[in-house]
């Protein structure tokens, strides 16, 4: 269709493109500046004014795996040339690793166990949440089921009540029952959080594959669990995988739970990352290694998701 | 719940053969039914009983009842309230400020503009990100001495965050940043549906730009719009994470962060389930709400 723009029309457009890239510069500011912080040596990341430009290195991440101790005096050439090149860095800027004094094996910083907790707990939940959440789907998207609309109101209703709220009584529960600070009371619970989700989500996807399609097989003599097995679970397959790594990303991020309901043992990395700025001068360059790192899997998510971020933030009730 | 389960019209004949389509049916829906129950109704019947004891769960003296004496004490108690006005000052502002920048980003990118599908995706990411994290991280951005805002801004050393006045529009702020992008997201959707006769047809009539937006483009946005300003409103209502993270003023306690220093740092279990309670109807009430806009929106 030929346009006949007026110049008043591409003004218009071009300072909508301006305020868009504005726009994008500032919502992406914090994100950056978490980025950047990174990739600086400490005695840049709380400079006045800010360090914009710096040469990258790779300390933080150095320091963010091991425990360290603040060196008194410089270490001796032939000990820091033994050091392997990321104790060398941590050497660089005046710490030292702290060993253990018998077995001389490096300390591990309290990171890495939380980030494998918070792996643990959201792919296990992710997992149990999506693979009952689509047969559940299924379930009141091809079946008859008297009050349809309150039951799912009902599994909605289970995810909107705040953290805080649920973690009273199932804090006192899990007590009595040793589940609190185990990395199964956390699954149990984001299973449930995230359950609602994914059968409001995966009915949206099921929907929309054609009764047609079943109806076909049942005819060819499959059974209703062939049919389903066979058919619709290929049909919703790209909807399963949206719908995970929406759970998944949920889970990942979840904070107040996981800082009711857990020490030490079941820690994961939400509660865990900001619990580093105690009082006095935090280090936010490891600081925000640990958090560049745990990130990192949600900005690639959220790239892989791009097509069906509108339906799964909307659970489900818009689609385009 | 079995009476419920138990009548279905078979519309196929498969039910002659392997499980019969009402079999198959309770197998797929009563698991999750079942583990919601126990899992979400359960705890709270058990803390619908704990709310009217004086239970402490950091002692073991038994828990006395007292009827609805706590319930009495809260809806009496001025700070309770002030905890309660704090929170709608907070949902005002963080959500009106939301659906300002939100739906002033849906606007300006529903033109022809390069790149478009990366640049949404990349605005996007604030509200996919951690709120704890990404919100721990603007402590380091609203430092008054080497923070990037107040550099940039040009505002010397104001204090964003100690300053008991302006702390909670800082924890706004925030909320506004992550939250934006959702309500920009549901806006983007809601105007590529707009169709695009309406606009033609106003174009030939001469009709002022601010009249077709207010005459075509909000009354057919408001629907998913108002979506959008419901769930954010339910969200900004339960805020937690980057405010506790944030603020530990007593101007920018939320119910939320009452609920959980109540509960978990003063242990006084009976009386926050009372006030647990409390906000749980308050939080069926606007959900109540959504999903009928929800189902509205769906009916289109």
């Amino acid at each position: 269709m030929a346009e006949v723009k007026t110049t008043r029309e591409v003004v218009m457009n071009r300072a909508a493109i301006a305020a868009v890239f504005v726009a994008l510069i500032v919502m992406l500011t914090p994100i950056y500046w978490i980025a950047s912080t990174a990739f600086k040596p400490r005695s840049l990341a709380t400079t006045v004014p800010p360090t914009v430009f710096f040469e990258p290195t790779l300390t933080p991440f150095a320091k963010l795996f091991v425990r360290r101790s603040q060196m008194r005096e410089p270490v001796d050439q032939e000990t820091y040339d033994a050091a392997p090149w990321w104790e060398q860095l941590i050497y660089d800027d005046g710490e030292s690793v702290v060993r253990n004094r018998r077995s001389g094996e490096i300390t591990p910083s309290g990171y890495w166990d939380r980030y494998k907790n918070s792996l643990i707990v959201s792919i296990i939940s992710t997992f149990l949440a999506v693979s009952m959440g689509t047969l559940t789907a299924y379930g009141f998207s091809r079946f008859k089921v008297k009050g349809e609309n309150d039951w799912l109101f009902f599994i909605l209703s289970t995810r909107m009540l705040p953290p805080v709220v649920v973690a009273i009584p199932m804090f006192l529960m899990y007590r009595t029952v040793g589940l609190h600070d185990t990395h199964l009371g956390l699954i149990i619970l984001y299973t449930a959080f995230n359950l609602s989700f994914s059968v409001w989500i995966m009915k949206g996807f099921i929907d929309e594959i054609p009764r047609e399609y079943e109806e076909a097989a049942l005819v060819d003599g499959y059974t209703r669990l062939q049919a389903f097995w066979k058919i619709v679970l290929p049909e919703a397959l790209t909807g399963i995988a949206a719908t995970a790594v929406f759970c998944f990303i949920i889970a990942w991020n979840e904070y107040a739970f996981a800082l009711m309901m857990t020490n030490r043992n079941a820690q994961t990395a939400p509660p865990y990352i900001p619990s580093q700025v105690g009082s006095g001068l935090p280090d936010w360059s490891v600081i925000a290694a640990g958090a560049f790192l745990f990130l990192l899997p949600v900005a690639i998510f959220t790239f892989l998701l791009r097509n069906h971020l509108l339906r799964g933030m909307s659970f489900g009730a818009i689609r385009k | 719940m079995a009476n419920v389960m138990t009548r279905l019209e078979p519309d196929t004949r498969a039910a002659a053969r392997g499980l019969s389509d009402l079999t198959i049916r309770n197998l797929f829906i009563i698991p999750t039914i079942a583990f919601l129950i126990i899992f979400n109704v359960f705890p709270l019947l058990y803390s619908l009983w704990t709310s009217f004891t004086d239970f402490r769960a950091s002692t073991t003296a038994p828990a006395n009842w007292i009827g609805l004496e706590n319930y009495r004490e809260l809806l009496s108690d001025e700070f309770i309230w002030r905890n309660f006005t704090i929170t709608a000052k907070y949902v005002l502002i963080s959500v009106s400020g939301q659906v300002v920048v939100g739906f002033g980003l849906a606007m300006l990118l529903n033109r022809q503009i390069p790149m478009k599908g990366l640049i949404t995706t990349l605005l996007l990411l604030p509200m996919m990100l951690s709120m704890a994290v990404v919100g721990l991280f603007w402590k380091l951005l609203y430092d008054p001495s080497f923070g990037i805002i107040n550099y940039f801004l040009g505002l010397g050393k104001f204090e964003w965050l100690a300053d008991p006045q302006v702390a909670l529009y800082a924890v706004a702020i925030v909320d506004i940043w992550m939250w934006s992008p959702f309500v920009m997201l549901l806006s983007l959707a809601g105007l590529s549906a707009v169709p695009k006769h309406l606009y033609e047809a106003a174009e030939i009539d001469r009709a002022s730009s601010l009249y077709t937006f207010f005459r075509i483009t909000l009354p057919l946005v408001a629907p998913i719009l108002m979506i959008a300003i419901i769930f954010r409103t339910m969200e900004a209502f339960k805020t937690f994470d980057h405010a506790y993270i944030l603020s530990s003023q007593p101007t920018t306690e939320l119910i939320a962060i009452r609920l959980y220093k109540m509960a978990f740092l003063e242990w006084q279990t009976g009386m926050s389930s009372a006030f647990a309670y409390i906000v749980l109807i308050m939080v069926v009430a606007i959900t109540n709400i959504y999903v009928k806009y929800l189902n509205r929106a769906k009916a289109r």
